[in-house]
Protein backbone atom coordinates (compact mmCIF):
# COMPACT_ATOMS: atom_id res chain seq x y z
CA UNK A 1 0.00 0.00 0.00
CA UNK A 2 2.45 2.38 1.04
CA UNK A 3 4.79 1.37 -2.07
CA UNK A 4 2.09 2.35 -4.29
CA UNK A 5 1.53 5.31 -2.84
CA UNK A 6 4.75 6.30 -3.30
CA UNK A 7 4.63 5.27 -7.03
CA UNK A 8 1.56 7.52 -7.39
CA UNK A 9 3.13 10.19 -5.79
CA UNK A 10 5.96 9.73 -7.41
CA UNK A 11 4.16 9.35 -10.96
CA UNK A 12 2.57 13.03 -10.23
CA UNK A 13 5.94 14.21 -9.78
CA UNK A 14 7.28 13.18 -12.71
CA UNK A 15 4.42 14.09 -14.79
CA UNK A 16 4.24 17.94 -13.23
CA UNK A 17 8.06 18.20 -13.91
CA UNK A 18 7.51 16.99 -17.50
CA UNK A 19 4.57 20.07 -18.19
CA UNK A 20 7.19 22.60 -16.66
CA UNK A 21 9.98 21.22 -18.47
CA UNK A 22 8.60 21.37 -22.02
CA UNK A 23 10.72 23.72 -23.94
CA UNK A 24 8.32 26.60 -24.72
CA UNK A 25 9.70 26.42 -28.62
CA UNK A 26 8.96 22.95 -28.47
CA UNK A 27 5.74 23.72 -27.16
CA UNK A 28 4.64 26.03 -29.97
CA UNK A 29 5.41 23.47 -32.54
CA UNK A 30 3.87 20.64 -30.74
CA UNK A 31 0.68 22.34 -30.49
CA UNK A 32 0.21 24.36 -33.99
CA UNK A 33 1.10 21.12 -35.42
CA UNK A 34 -1.09 19.31 -33.83
CA UNK A 35 -4.13 21.76 -34.24
CA UNK A 36 -3.11 22.35 -37.74
CA UNK A 37 -3.15 18.68 -38.51
CA UNK A 38 -6.40 18.51 -37.32
CA UNK A 39 -7.85 21.48 -39.36
CA UNK A 40 -6.21 20.21 -42.56
CA UNK A 41 -8.09 16.77 -42.26
CA UNK A 42 -11.98 18.62 -40.86
CA UNK A 43 -13.40 20.17 -43.82
CA UNK A 44 -16.24 21.55 -41.74
CA UNK A 45 -12.87 23.79 -40.10
CA UNK A 46 -12.17 24.71 -43.63
CA UNK A 47 -15.67 25.58 -44.94
CA UNK A 48 -15.72 27.86 -42.32
CA UNK A 49 -17.97 26.50 -39.39
CA UNK A 50 -16.23 28.63 -36.35
CA UNK A 51 -17.96 26.73 -33.66
CA UNK A 52 -16.05 23.53 -34.63
CA UNK A 53 -13.20 25.80 -34.61
CA UNK A 54 -13.68 27.33 -30.98
CA UNK A 55 -14.38 23.75 -30.17
CA UNK A 56 -10.39 22.86 -31.06
CA UNK A 57 -8.74 25.67 -30.00
CA UNK A 58 -10.46 25.81 -26.27
CA UNK A 59 -9.14 21.89 -26.25
CA UNK A 60 -5.87 22.65 -27.81
CA UNK A 61 -4.21 25.76 -27.62
CA UNK A 62 -6.43 27.36 -24.53
CA UNK A 63 -4.25 25.77 -21.76
CA UNK A 64 -1.02 27.06 -22.96
CA UNK A 65 -2.47 30.44 -22.76
CA UNK A 66 -2.18 33.23 -19.74
CA UNK A 67 -5.62 35.33 -20.05
CA UNK A 68 -5.12 37.52 -17.42
CA UNK A 69 -1.77 38.81 -18.47
CA UNK A 70 -3.20 39.39 -21.98
CA UNK A 71 -6.16 41.35 -20.48
CA UNK A 72 -3.59 43.30 -17.81
CA UNK A 73 -1.55 44.26 -21.39
CA UNK A 74 -3.99 45.13 -23.34
CA UNK A 75 -5.69 47.44 -20.52
CA UNK A 76 -2.21 48.75 -19.63
CA UNK A 77 -2.80 51.43 -17.02
CA UNK A 78 -6.26 50.91 -16.69
CA UNK A 79 -5.83 47.82 -15.31
CA UNK A 80 -5.17 48.96 -11.98
CA UNK A 81 -8.06 50.87 -11.51
CA UNK A 82 -10.81 47.79 -12.36
CA UNK A 83 -11.77 46.02 -9.38
CA UNK A 84 -11.25 42.55 -8.72
CA UNK A 85 -14.53 41.47 -10.21
CA UNK A 86 -13.87 43.87 -13.18
CA UNK A 87 -10.71 42.34 -13.90
CA UNK A 88 -12.43 38.87 -13.98
CA UNK A 89 -15.37 40.16 -16.07
CA UNK A 90 -12.91 41.79 -18.24
CA UNK A 91 -10.93 38.71 -18.98
CA UNK A 92 -14.07 36.30 -19.55
CA UNK A 93 -15.02 38.67 -22.62
CA UNK A 94 -11.56 39.56 -24.02
CA UNK A 95 -11.01 35.38 -23.69
CA UNK A 96 -13.93 34.81 -26.06
CA UNK A 97 -13.28 37.50 -28.30
CA UNK A 98 -9.28 36.53 -28.59
CA UNK A 99 -10.66 32.82 -28.88
CA UNK A 100 -13.50 33.84 -31.60
CA UNK A 101 -10.36 36.04 -33.60
CA UNK A 102 -8.58 32.73 -33.38
CA UNK A 103 -10.72 30.40 -34.21
CA UNK A 104 -12.24 32.71 -37.17
CA UNK A 105 -8.57 32.65 -38.46
CA UNK A 106 -8.25 28.71 -38.45
CA UNK A 107 -11.06 28.64 -40.45
CA UNK A 108 -9.22 30.92 -43.41
CA UNK A 109 -6.36 28.48 -43.11
CA UNK A 110 -5.22 27.18 -46.42
CA UNK A 111 -2.68 24.71 -46.65
CA UNK A 112 0.22 27.26 -45.42
CA UNK A 113 3.28 25.74 -43.90
CA UNK A 114 4.79 27.00 -41.15
CA UNK A 115 8.64 27.16 -40.13
CA UNK A 116 10.23 27.58 -37.09
CA UNK A 117 12.84 29.90 -36.73
CA UNK A 118 15.96 28.50 -34.68
CA UNK A 119 15.12 29.11 -30.93
CA UNK A 120 17.36 28.38 -27.91
CA UNK A 121 16.54 28.80 -24.37
CA UNK A 122 19.20 30.81 -22.06
CA UNK A 123 19.32 29.36 -18.54
CA UNK A 124 17.22 31.26 -16.21
CA UNK A 125 15.46 32.86 -18.57
CA UNK A 126 11.24 33.76 -18.22
CA UNK A 127 10.16 35.72 -21.49
CA UNK A 128 10.92 34.28 -24.15
CA UNK A 129 10.00 34.94 -28.26
CA UNK A 130 9.46 31.96 -30.30
CA UNK A 131 9.41 32.61 -34.11
CA UNK A 132 7.91 30.97 -36.71
CA UNK A 133 6.86 31.98 -40.51
CA UNK A 134 3.60 31.14 -42.42
CA UNK A 135 4.75 30.20 -45.91
CA UNK A 136 2.36 30.61 -48.52
CA UNK A 137 3.34 28.28 -51.32
CA UNK A 138 4.30 29.96 -54.46
CA UNK A 139 4.07 33.54 -53.30
CA UNK A 140 7.04 34.83 -52.32
CA UNK A 141 6.20 36.65 -48.84
CA UNK A 142 6.25 35.13 -45.68
CA UNK A 143 4.10 36.33 -43.03
CA UNK A 144 5.96 36.49 -39.38
CA UNK A 145 4.15 34.81 -36.13
CA UNK A 146 5.84 34.93 -33.12
CA UNK A 147 4.73 33.68 -29.90
CA UNK A 148 5.30 35.70 -26.79
CA UNK A 149 5.53 33.19 -23.68
CA UNK A 150 6.55 33.56 -20.12
CA UNK A 151 7.34 30.43 -17.82
CA UNK A 152 4.90 30.03 -15.05
CA UNK A 153 4.42 27.12 -12.18
CA UNK A 154 2.41 25.34 -14.75
CA UNK A 155 4.35 25.45 -17.61
CA UNK A 156 5.40 27.80 -20.24
CA UNK A 157 2.42 30.10 -20.86
CA UNK A 158 1.62 32.35 -24.34
CA UNK A 159 0.37 36.00 -23.24
CA UNK A 160 1.18 37.83 -26.62
CA UNK A 161 0.96 36.84 -30.55
CA UNK A 162 2.69 38.82 -33.06
CA UNK A 163 1.30 38.68 -36.65
CA UNK A 164 3.30 40.61 -39.31
CA UNK A 165 4.69 42.85 -36.36
CA UNK A 166 1.40 43.40 -34.97
CA UNK A 167 0.20 42.15 -31.34
CA UNK A 168 -2.88 41.08 -31.70
CA UNK A 169 -2.87 41.77 -27.54
CA UNK A 170 -1.62 45.54 -27.58
CA UNK A 171 -3.73 46.50 -30.77
CA UNK A 172 -6.60 46.85 -28.57
CA UNK A 173 -4.82 49.37 -26.25
CA UNK A 174 -6.05 52.54 -27.61
CA UNK A 175 -9.38 51.47 -28.48
CA UNK A 176 -9.69 49.76 -24.43
CA UNK A 177 -8.40 53.31 -23.14
CA UNK A 178 -10.42 55.47 -24.88
CA UNK A 179 -13.21 53.37 -24.25
CA UNK A 180 -12.50 53.56 -20.46
CA UNK A 181 -12.12 57.07 -20.70
CA UNK A 182 -15.62 57.67 -22.39
CA UNK A 183 -17.67 55.26 -20.44
CA UNK A 184 -15.77 53.56 -17.92
CA UNK A 185 -14.05 50.14 -17.14
CA UNK A 186 -17.90 49.19 -16.67
CA UNK A 187 -18.60 50.72 -20.47
CA UNK A 188 -16.06 48.89 -21.75
CA UNK A 189 -16.93 45.73 -20.39
CA UNK A 190 -20.67 46.17 -21.81
CA UNK A 191 -18.67 47.05 -25.03
CA UNK A 192 -16.86 43.55 -25.21
CA UNK A 193 -19.94 41.58 -24.44
CA UNK A 194 -22.53 43.38 -26.85
CA UNK A 195 -19.55 42.53 -29.49
CA UNK A 196 -19.28 38.84 -28.54
CA UNK A 197 -23.06 38.42 -28.43
CA UNK A 198 -22.94 40.05 -31.92
CA UNK A 199 -19.89 37.12 -33.15
CA UNK A 200 -22.18 34.43 -31.35
CA UNK A 201 -25.10 34.86 -33.87
CA UNK A 202 -22.57 35.53 -36.95
CA UNK A 203 -21.36 31.70 -35.75
CA UNK A 204 -24.66 30.22 -35.46
CA UNK A 205 -25.62 31.95 -39.01
CA UNK A 206 -22.69 30.51 -40.37
CA UNK B 1 -10.60 65.43 -73.43
CA UNK B 2 -9.96 61.87 -71.67
CA UNK B 3 -9.36 62.04 -68.07
CA UNK B 4 -7.26 58.87 -67.00
CA UNK B 5 -8.31 57.36 -63.87
CA UNK B 6 -5.17 58.84 -61.38
CA UNK B 7 -6.47 61.90 -62.48
CA UNK B 8 -9.86 61.39 -61.37
CA UNK B 9 -9.11 59.95 -58.33
CA UNK B 10 -6.84 63.22 -57.71
CA UNK B 11 -9.42 65.38 -57.92
CA UNK B 12 -12.29 63.61 -55.50
CA UNK B 13 -9.33 63.74 -53.54
CA UNK B 14 -8.60 67.09 -53.83
CA UNK B 15 -12.21 67.55 -52.66
CA UNK B 16 -12.58 65.25 -49.77
CA UNK B 17 -9.61 66.63 -48.53
CA UNK B 18 -10.38 70.33 -48.55
CA UNK B 19 -14.19 68.90 -47.08
CA UNK B 20 -12.14 67.16 -44.30
CA UNK B 21 -10.10 70.08 -43.28
CA UNK B 22 -13.04 72.50 -43.47
CA UNK B 23 -14.90 70.27 -41.33
CA UNK B 24 -11.94 70.91 -38.66
CA UNK B 25 -10.03 68.25 -36.73
CA UNK B 26 -12.19 66.95 -34.27
CA UNK B 27 -9.64 64.52 -31.93
CA UNK B 28 -10.33 62.21 -29.08
CA UNK B 29 -6.77 63.32 -28.08
CA UNK B 30 -4.70 60.59 -28.77
CA UNK B 31 -1.23 62.49 -29.87
CA UNK B 32 -0.60 59.50 -32.81
CA UNK B 33 -3.82 60.81 -34.48
CA UNK B 34 -4.30 64.47 -33.89
CA UNK B 35 -6.93 65.03 -36.62
CA UNK B 36 -8.61 62.15 -35.83
CA UNK B 37 -11.88 63.39 -37.43
CA UNK B 38 -10.65 64.03 -40.52
CA UNK B 39 -9.11 60.47 -40.70
CA UNK B 40 -12.68 59.03 -39.70
CA UNK B 41 -14.52 61.02 -42.87
CA UNK B 42 -11.80 59.92 -45.08
CA UNK B 43 -11.94 56.19 -43.63
CA UNK B 44 -15.45 55.93 -44.18
CA UNK B 45 -14.59 57.01 -47.46
CA UNK B 46 -12.54 54.56 -48.14
CA UNK B 47 -14.83 51.85 -46.59
CA UNK B 48 -17.48 52.73 -48.58
CA UNK B 49 -15.29 52.40 -52.22
CA UNK B 50 -14.53 49.31 -50.99
CA UNK B 51 -17.59 47.42 -50.07
CA UNK B 52 -19.03 49.03 -53.01
CA UNK B 53 -16.72 48.69 -55.93
CA UNK B 54 -13.04 47.38 -54.76
CA UNK B 55 -14.21 44.35 -52.51
CA UNK B 56 -16.62 42.95 -54.94
CA UNK B 57 -14.56 43.31 -58.17
CA UNK B 58 -11.70 41.20 -55.89
CA UNK B 59 -14.15 38.36 -54.78
CA UNK B 60 -15.58 37.99 -58.37
CA UNK B 61 -11.87 37.76 -59.43
CA UNK B 62 -10.84 35.46 -56.52
CA UNK B 63 -13.63 33.26 -57.61
CA UNK B 64 -12.79 33.27 -61.35
CA UNK B 65 -9.10 32.73 -61.61
CA UNK B 66 -7.48 29.76 -60.49
CA UNK B 67 -5.32 29.82 -57.17
CA UNK B 68 -2.14 29.73 -59.71
CA UNK B 69 -3.19 32.60 -62.18
CA UNK B 70 -3.11 34.69 -59.16
CA UNK B 71 -0.31 34.01 -57.41
CA UNK B 72 1.62 34.54 -61.11
CA UNK B 73 -0.05 37.70 -61.00
CA UNK B 74 1.33 38.28 -57.23
CA UNK B 75 4.45 37.01 -58.20
CA UNK B 76 4.42 39.47 -61.47
CA UNK B 77 4.10 42.74 -59.43
CA UNK B 78 6.13 41.82 -56.55
CA UNK B 79 9.02 41.13 -59.24
CA UNK B 80 8.59 45.01 -60.47
CA UNK B 81 8.76 46.01 -57.08
CA UNK B 82 11.71 44.34 -56.20
CA UNK B 83 13.99 46.65 -57.90
CA UNK B 84 12.91 49.51 -55.32
CA UNK B 85 13.11 47.52 -52.78
CA UNK B 86 16.46 46.84 -53.74
CA UNK B 87 16.83 50.66 -54.34
CA UNK B 88 15.67 51.19 -50.45
CA UNK B 89 17.57 48.87 -49.20
CA UNK B 90 20.70 50.16 -50.98
CA UNK B 91 19.57 53.65 -49.23
CA UNK B 92 19.68 52.49 -45.43
CA UNK B 93 23.17 50.93 -46.14
CA UNK B 94 21.65 47.67 -46.61
CA UNK B 95 23.99 46.51 -48.83
CA UNK B 96 23.71 42.68 -48.82
CA UNK B 97 20.07 43.06 -49.03
CA UNK B 98 20.20 45.17 -52.24
CA UNK B 99 22.50 42.79 -53.95
CA UNK B 100 19.66 39.77 -53.02
CA UNK B 101 16.76 41.96 -54.54
CA UNK B 102 18.92 41.91 -57.05
CA UNK B 103 19.50 38.83 -57.81
CA UNK B 104 15.84 38.33 -57.26
CA UNK B 105 15.10 40.70 -59.84
CA UNK B 106 17.33 38.82 -62.33
CA UNK B 107 16.26 35.45 -61.55
CA UNK B 108 12.46 35.62 -61.46
CA UNK B 109 12.76 38.07 -64.95
CA UNK B 110 14.38 35.61 -66.36
CA UNK B 111 14.03 31.87 -65.31
CA UNK B 112 11.05 32.81 -63.43
CA UNK B 113 9.44 34.04 -67.06
CA UNK B 114 8.99 38.02 -66.04
CA UNK B 115 8.45 37.73 -62.69
CA UNK B 116 5.55 35.12 -62.68
CA UNK B 117 7.14 32.40 -61.03
CA UNK B 118 9.05 33.11 -57.82
CA UNK B 119 12.02 30.82 -58.12
CA UNK B 120 14.36 33.24 -56.28
CA UNK B 121 12.47 32.56 -52.81
CA UNK B 122 13.04 28.91 -53.24
CA UNK B 123 16.67 29.28 -53.82
CA UNK B 124 16.77 31.06 -51.07
CA UNK B 125 16.92 34.73 -51.89
CA UNK B 126 14.12 35.95 -49.37
CA UNK B 127 11.76 38.91 -50.49
CA UNK B 128 12.22 41.81 -48.62
CA UNK B 129 9.54 44.50 -47.78
CA UNK B 130 11.05 48.03 -48.08
CA UNK B 131 9.51 51.78 -49.27
CA UNK B 132 10.75 55.50 -49.17
CA UNK B 133 8.28 55.78 -46.23
CA UNK B 134 10.84 53.35 -44.07
CA UNK B 135 14.07 54.24 -46.19
CA UNK B 136 12.67 58.08 -43.93
CA UNK B 137 12.48 55.92 -41.00
CA UNK B 138 15.77 54.38 -41.00
CA UNK B 139 16.81 57.40 -41.76
CA UNK B 140 15.72 58.99 -38.16
CA UNK B 141 12.43 60.58 -39.59
CA UNK B 142 9.88 60.20 -37.24
CA UNK B 143 6.35 59.16 -38.00
CA UNK B 144 4.49 62.39 -37.93
CA UNK B 145 0.51 62.43 -37.43
CA UNK B 146 -1.13 59.69 -38.70
CA UNK B 147 -3.19 60.04 -42.04
CA UNK B 148 -5.97 58.35 -43.87
CA UNK B 149 -5.53 59.23 -47.31
CA UNK B 150 -8.78 58.38 -49.80
CA UNK B 151 -8.13 55.06 -52.07
CA UNK B 152 -4.52 54.62 -50.24
CA UNK B 153 -5.74 53.61 -46.91
CA UNK B 154 -3.43 54.57 -43.33
CA UNK B 155 -0.27 56.60 -43.47
CA UNK B 156 1.79 58.60 -41.60
CA UNK B 157 3.27 62.20 -42.49
CA UNK B 158 6.09 60.64 -43.12
CA UNK B 159 5.19 57.86 -45.17
CA UNK B 160 2.63 59.68 -47.67
CA UNK B 161 5.42 61.73 -48.25
CA UNK B 162 7.94 58.29 -49.15
CA UNK B 163 4.49 57.28 -51.02
CA UNK B 164 4.68 60.06 -53.26
CA UNK B 165 8.42 58.82 -54.03
CA UNK B 166 7.11 55.36 -54.49
CA UNK B 167 4.36 56.26 -56.75
CA UNK B 168 7.06 58.91 -58.86
CA UNK B 169 9.50 56.25 -59.66
CA UNK B 170 6.75 53.37 -60.20
CA UNK B 171 7.52 51.41 -62.99
CA UNK B 172 3.14 50.86 -63.79
CA UNK B 173 2.46 54.02 -62.86
CA UNK B 174 4.97 55.06 -65.38
CA UNK B 175 3.97 52.53 -67.78
CA UNK B 176 2.98 54.19 -71.43
CA UNK B 177 0.79 54.08 -72.96
CA UNK B 178 -1.70 55.10 -70.74
CA UNK B 179 -4.10 52.66 -71.80
CA UNK B 180 -2.02 49.21 -70.76
CA UNK B 181 -1.47 51.49 -67.85
CA UNK B 182 -4.50 51.75 -66.27
CA UNK B 183 -5.19 48.08 -67.09
CA UNK B 184 -2.28 47.10 -64.68
CA UNK B 185 -2.83 49.62 -61.96
CA UNK B 186 -6.59 47.73 -61.97
CA UNK B 187 -5.23 44.69 -62.21
CA UNK B 188 -2.89 45.26 -59.15
CA UNK B 189 -5.47 46.38 -56.84
CA UNK B 190 -8.16 43.82 -57.43
CA UNK B 191 -5.31 41.49 -57.16
CA UNK B 192 -3.75 42.99 -54.12
CA UNK B 193 -7.25 43.09 -52.10
CA UNK B 194 -8.14 40.01 -53.45
CA UNK B 195 -5.09 38.91 -51.37
CA UNK B 196 -6.68 40.33 -48.42
CA UNK B 197 -9.92 38.86 -48.19
CA UNK B 198 -9.26 35.90 -45.68
CA UNK B 199 -8.47 38.86 -43.61
CA UNK B 200 -11.40 40.20 -43.64
CA UNK B 201 -13.55 38.47 -41.67
CA UNK B 202 -10.66 37.95 -39.37
CA UNK B 203 -10.67 41.99 -38.89
CA UNK B 204 -14.37 42.07 -38.68
CA UNK B 205 -14.68 39.19 -35.77
CA UNK B 206 -11.37 41.00 -33.93
CA UNK B 207 -12.05 44.67 -34.09
CA UNK B 208 -14.23 46.80 -31.32
CA UNK B 209 -13.56 49.83 -33.75
CA UNK B 210 -12.63 48.94 -37.07
CA UNK B 211 -11.42 52.29 -37.89
CA UNK B 212 -8.98 52.11 -34.73
CA UNK B 213 -8.15 48.49 -34.77
CA UNK B 214 -7.10 49.40 -38.67
CA UNK B 215 -4.97 52.57 -37.27
CA UNK B 216 -3.38 50.96 -34.63
CA UNK B 217 -2.45 47.80 -36.53
CA UNK B 218 -1.03 49.86 -39.37
CA UNK B 219 1.33 51.92 -36.80
CA UNK B 220 2.93 48.87 -35.06
CA UNK B 221 3.04 47.07 -38.83
CA UNK B 222 5.22 50.21 -39.90
CA UNK B 223 7.21 50.25 -36.61
CA UNK B 224 8.02 46.67 -37.05
CA UNK B 225 8.63 47.01 -41.02
CA UNK B 226 11.56 49.86 -39.92
CA UNK B 227 13.00 47.75 -37.85
CA UNK B 228 13.23 44.62 -39.95
CA UNK B 229 10.87 42.58 -37.64
CA UNK B 230 13.11 43.42 -34.54
CA UNK B 231 11.81 46.30 -32.42
CA UNK B 232 12.29 47.53 -29.31
CA UNK B 233 9.85 45.70 -27.35
CA UNK B 234 6.91 48.05 -25.92
CA UNK B 235 5.93 45.44 -22.94
CA UNK B 236 9.37 45.60 -21.97
CA UNK B 237 10.21 49.01 -22.13
CA UNK B 238 7.37 50.21 -19.89
CA UNK B 239 9.10 50.68 -17.09
CA UNK B 240 10.65 54.21 -18.88
CA UNK B 241 6.74 55.25 -19.36
CA UNK B 242 6.61 58.88 -17.60
CA UNK B 243 3.63 60.31 -18.95
CA UNK B 244 1.59 58.99 -15.61
CA UNK B 245 4.51 57.42 -13.41
CA UNK B 246 2.03 57.37 -10.39
CA UNK B 247 0.14 54.63 -11.76
CA UNK B 248 2.67 52.94 -14.29
CA UNK B 249 2.41 49.27 -13.58
CA UNK B 250 3.85 46.07 -15.77
CA UNK B 251 1.19 46.32 -18.04
CA UNK B 252 1.26 49.94 -18.90
CA UNK B 253 1.21 52.30 -21.94
CA UNK B 254 4.63 52.22 -23.21
CA UNK B 255 6.01 55.27 -24.43
CA UNK B 256 5.08 56.63 -27.39
CA UNK B 257 8.59 56.14 -29.09
CA UNK B 258 7.47 57.27 -32.50
CA UNK B 259 5.33 60.10 -31.97
CA UNK B 260 7.90 62.45 -31.93
CA UNK B 261 6.03 64.90 -34.23
CA UNK B 262 2.72 65.45 -33.30
CA UNK B 263 2.61 68.72 -35.96
CA UNK B 264 -0.48 68.68 -38.13
CA UNK B 265 0.53 68.97 -41.41
CA UNK B 266 -1.64 68.88 -44.66
CA UNK B 267 -2.07 64.98 -46.44
CA UNK B 268 -0.01 65.32 -49.20
CA UNK B 269 -2.31 63.83 -51.89
CA UNK B 270 -0.67 62.29 -54.94
CA UNK B 271 -2.72 60.43 -58.05
CA UNK B 272 -2.10 56.41 -58.52
CA UNK B 273 -3.71 53.39 -57.45
CA UNK B 274 -1.74 51.74 -55.49
CA UNK B 275 -3.95 49.69 -53.40
CA UNK B 276 -6.02 50.69 -50.25
CA UNK B 277 -3.88 49.14 -47.29
CA UNK B 278 -4.60 46.21 -45.30
CA UNK B 279 -8.64 46.32 -46.10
Amino acid sequence: MKSLFALFSGLLIASTAMAQDIAPDVLVKTVTNEVLEIVRKDKEIQSGNTKKAIDLVEVKVLPHFNFTRMTQLAMARDWRQASAAQQKALTDEFHVLLVRTYSKALTEYKNQTINYKPFSLKTGETDVRVRTEIRQSGAGKNIEMDYYLEKSASGWKVYDIEVGGISLITNYRESFASEVRNSGIDGLIKLLQTKNKSGEATSVKK
Amino acid sequence: MKTTLPARIKSVAVALAAAGLLAGCASSGNPKDPIEGFNRAMFAFNEGLDSAIVKPVATGYEAVLPSPIRTGVTNFFSNIEDLFVGVNNLLQGKVPEAFSDLGRVMINTTVGLLGVIDFASDAGLEKHDEDFGQTFGRWGVGNGAYVVIPVFGPRTVRDTVGLVLDVAVDPVANHNPERTRDLALVLRLVNDRANLLPADKVIEEAALDKYSYMRDAYLQRRRNLIHDGNPPREVEADAEQIEHPATTDAGALGPRVEAASDAVVQPVLVASTEPPDAK
